[in-house]
């Protein structure tokens, strides 16, 4: 099969891959860059497990074609923390005991973060609302929605 | 967390370090960071793709197998049937001597489920690996199926399950599991009031977000590491050492990280077909339900039915319990014979009751095979018990809390299955609840213990 170039972003690191025309970013993260961080539990686009953010934007790397991402800057949960610190968001899901099993966490955080670049200040609905793409079968959604709150609260006061 | 010191206060320690703390879970800094290794969190060079054909049919003789196209598909290396499998007929719990060997790994000239294992396809990619599945043709003779555990048990339904012969389990205690305490009927007649009710359950998915899989990657000196997300490593590396006829020392099974399991990852399914896969082709094997099979073919929760009758007096004694209960085991054992007996013992509740009658079956029916979920053999028999109660509770016309004091397990009683009750907290716990739920009850009720009556 034909191998189609596929140049982005990673985290802020330049990637290039040959890859197969159609594989998933999903895939091409996975198999062929190794951040494993993106996770597939369903494949069709309903768990959000393996949710990403693509220029700023939520996306579900499962439904999008890695080819489609030229140029673009994909950013994943393991390039979150900086210098060995973790982002707010990761210190409140670990302090507000709101992961698992752990499998629904990356995407968990991707989608928590897009909501707090875009409403910093989220209510609860607004916190609710941002995650109902994603699912956790353990179901800790309240931990969570709790984590999310938190770090929005500490990055305003971080901010003043 | 408060730990309330007016409760068992003789037994307990005050010097206790970490009970009460609240400490971190040391897993919690790799799940946050996307760091925590799952099975598939692994590439290996060379990696094959496993698919399974599946039959179409609940119940179906298989005439023949036609393979001859699948194995021509472009990237495909191996495809295997039943006569590939050194030990085909196996089933778990063998290890703890609760048999027959009742289930294939590949299906074996019958298919008893809807989407039983038939043909493994191995291939260079999945989608060659679906493709060539597609193509193994597999003649089938169509055989009554039997869904119903009433059904079932009449004479003349359809065997599900040759390898037991009729379509329950047989205990040692013969058709089913048995607790016999008192005299139920003596019991029933004396009483004021008698209650019998039937309660039913559907299966239950598990639905984990990360579906059942597991990597086999060969060592090259015989051996095989088995990336797996099992909740049974040793379970399941036993049962593939019996399946593969292969000594324990050559396999080497690494998980205990589980992206949800329920329960849902104890049976032995993947394993020992991708291990053989990977002794056959000498490269690494992966095999990894789609969603699809993670809900239509992983083992459920069971069907269960629950048939409750209690004898009840006016001043809120249970005088006589009869419980008959179901397990739909599906068309194989697995864990079910182990569930079906655990309600047998679990039936009573935590309620001393002076005569008890209890019988558990596990039946066979053509639908997925059940096995272990949370509590399974407790949870659904739990339920019904507790509407149960608060039916008699109504009956009789008493507040459902104070009927449960009446009737509770204290240390000292002699519970149904002959083991005396020690421990008990229950008299506490709904203390508490009766507080915490704001559901007050007669002062009598709140200064009750678990210690022996009447102190």
């Amino acid at each position: 099969m034909a191998k189609v170039p596929v140049q982005f972003t990673l985290n802020g690191a330049e990637k290039a891959e040959f890859i197969d025309s159609g594989t998933t970013l999903l895939h091409a993260l996975r198999d062929k860059i190794g951040d494993t961080s993106p996770k597939g539990g369903c494949h069709q686009g309903t768990c959000g497990a393996c949710t990403v953010i693509i220029d700023g934007e939520l996306r579900l790397s499962c439904l999008t074609l890695a080819e489609t991402c030229n140029g673009a800057a994909v950013t994943t949960t393991s390039g979150l923390s900086e210098g060995g610190v973790l982002h707010s968001l990761q210190r409140a899901f670990l302090d507000a005991f709101a992961t698992q099993c752990g499998f629904c966490t990356p995407g968990m955080i991707m989608a928590a973060k897009v909501l707090l670049d875009h409403t910093p200040n989220p209510s609860r609905e607004d916190v609710v609302e941002a995650l109902s793409g994603n699912i956790c079968r353990c179901t800790g959604y309240e931990p969570i929605i709790q984590a999310v709150l938190t770090a929005a609260r500490s990055n305003s006061q971080n901010a003043v | 967390m408060e730990l309330r010191k007016s409760y068992f206060a003789d037994q307990r320690k005050d010097d206790l370090h970490e009970i009460g703390q609240p400490r971190p879970r040391s897993d919690s800094p790799g799940h946050v960071t996307g760091k925590t290794t799952y099975f598939a969190d692994r590439n290996f060079p060379g990696m094959l793709h496993l698919k399974m054909v599946r039959s179409p049919h609940h119940h179906a003789r298989i005439r023949s197998i036609d393979t001859s196209e699948a194995e021509k598909h472009p990237g495909v290396v191996k495809v295997l049937t039943a006569k590939d499998v050194p030990h085909n007929v196996y089933t778990i719990l063998i290890l703890i001597q609760i048999g027959p060997e009742d289930e294939t790994v590949l299906a074996d000239g019958k298919v008893r489920w809807k989407g039983e294992a038939v043909v493994a396809v191995l291939a260079e990619t999945e989608r060659a690996a679906q493709e060539a599945a597609a193509k193994v043709k597999v003649d089938y003779e169509v055989l009554p199926a039997v869904f119903d555990m009433e059904e079932a048990l009449k004479p003349d339904a359809p065997i599900v399950n040759e390898y037991h012969g009729r379509n329950y389990y047989l205990y040692d205690s013969g058709e089913c599991r048995k607790v016999r305490f008192g005299d139920v009927e003596a019991g029933f007649a004396t009483a004021d009031h008698v209650l019998e009710q039937t309660y039913q359950s559907s299966p239950i998915e598990h639905a984990p977000t990360e579906t059942t899989g597991c990597i086999v990657a060969p060592e090259g000196n015989d051996r095989f590491t088995c990336y797996t997300n099992t909740q049974a490593m040793f379970f399941t590396l036993d049962n593939a050492s019996i399946i593969l006829q292969m000594p324990g020392n050559k396999l080497h099974f690494v998980g205990g990280t589980v992206g949800g399991g329920f329960g849902g990852k104890v049976d032995v399914i993947v394993e020992p077909i991708a291990i053989l896969g990977a002794k056959l082709t000498g490269r690494p094997v992966c095999f990894v339900y789609s969603r699809e099979e993670e809900m239509q073919i992983s083992s459920p929760r069971a069907a269960e039915k629950v048939v409750i009758k209690d004898g009840v007096m006016n001043d809120g004694r249970i005088v006589a319990r009869k419980v008959t209960g179901y397990t739909d085991a599906g068309a194989y054992s697995r864990h079910s014979p182990y569930g079906a007996q655990k309600g047998a013992g679990h039936y009573p509740g935590p309620y001393t009751i002076p005569n008890v009658w209890i019988d558990t079956y596990c039946v066979y029916t053509n639908r997925t095979p059940s096995s272990a979920m949370r509590g399974f053999g407790v949870t659904i028999g739990d339920f019904a018990l507790e509407v149960q109660m608060d039916k008699l509770a109504r009956l009789i016309g008493m507040d459902p809390l104070e009927f449960r004091f009446i009737n509770a397990y204290r240390d000292g009683d002699m519970k149904a299955h002959r083991q005396p009750t020690e421990g008990a907290a229950l008299i506490e716990c709904m203390q508490e609840a009766s507080r915490a739920a704001n559901w007050p009850v007669a002062e009598k009720f709140m200064t009750m213990s678990s210690y022996a009556k009447g102190a």
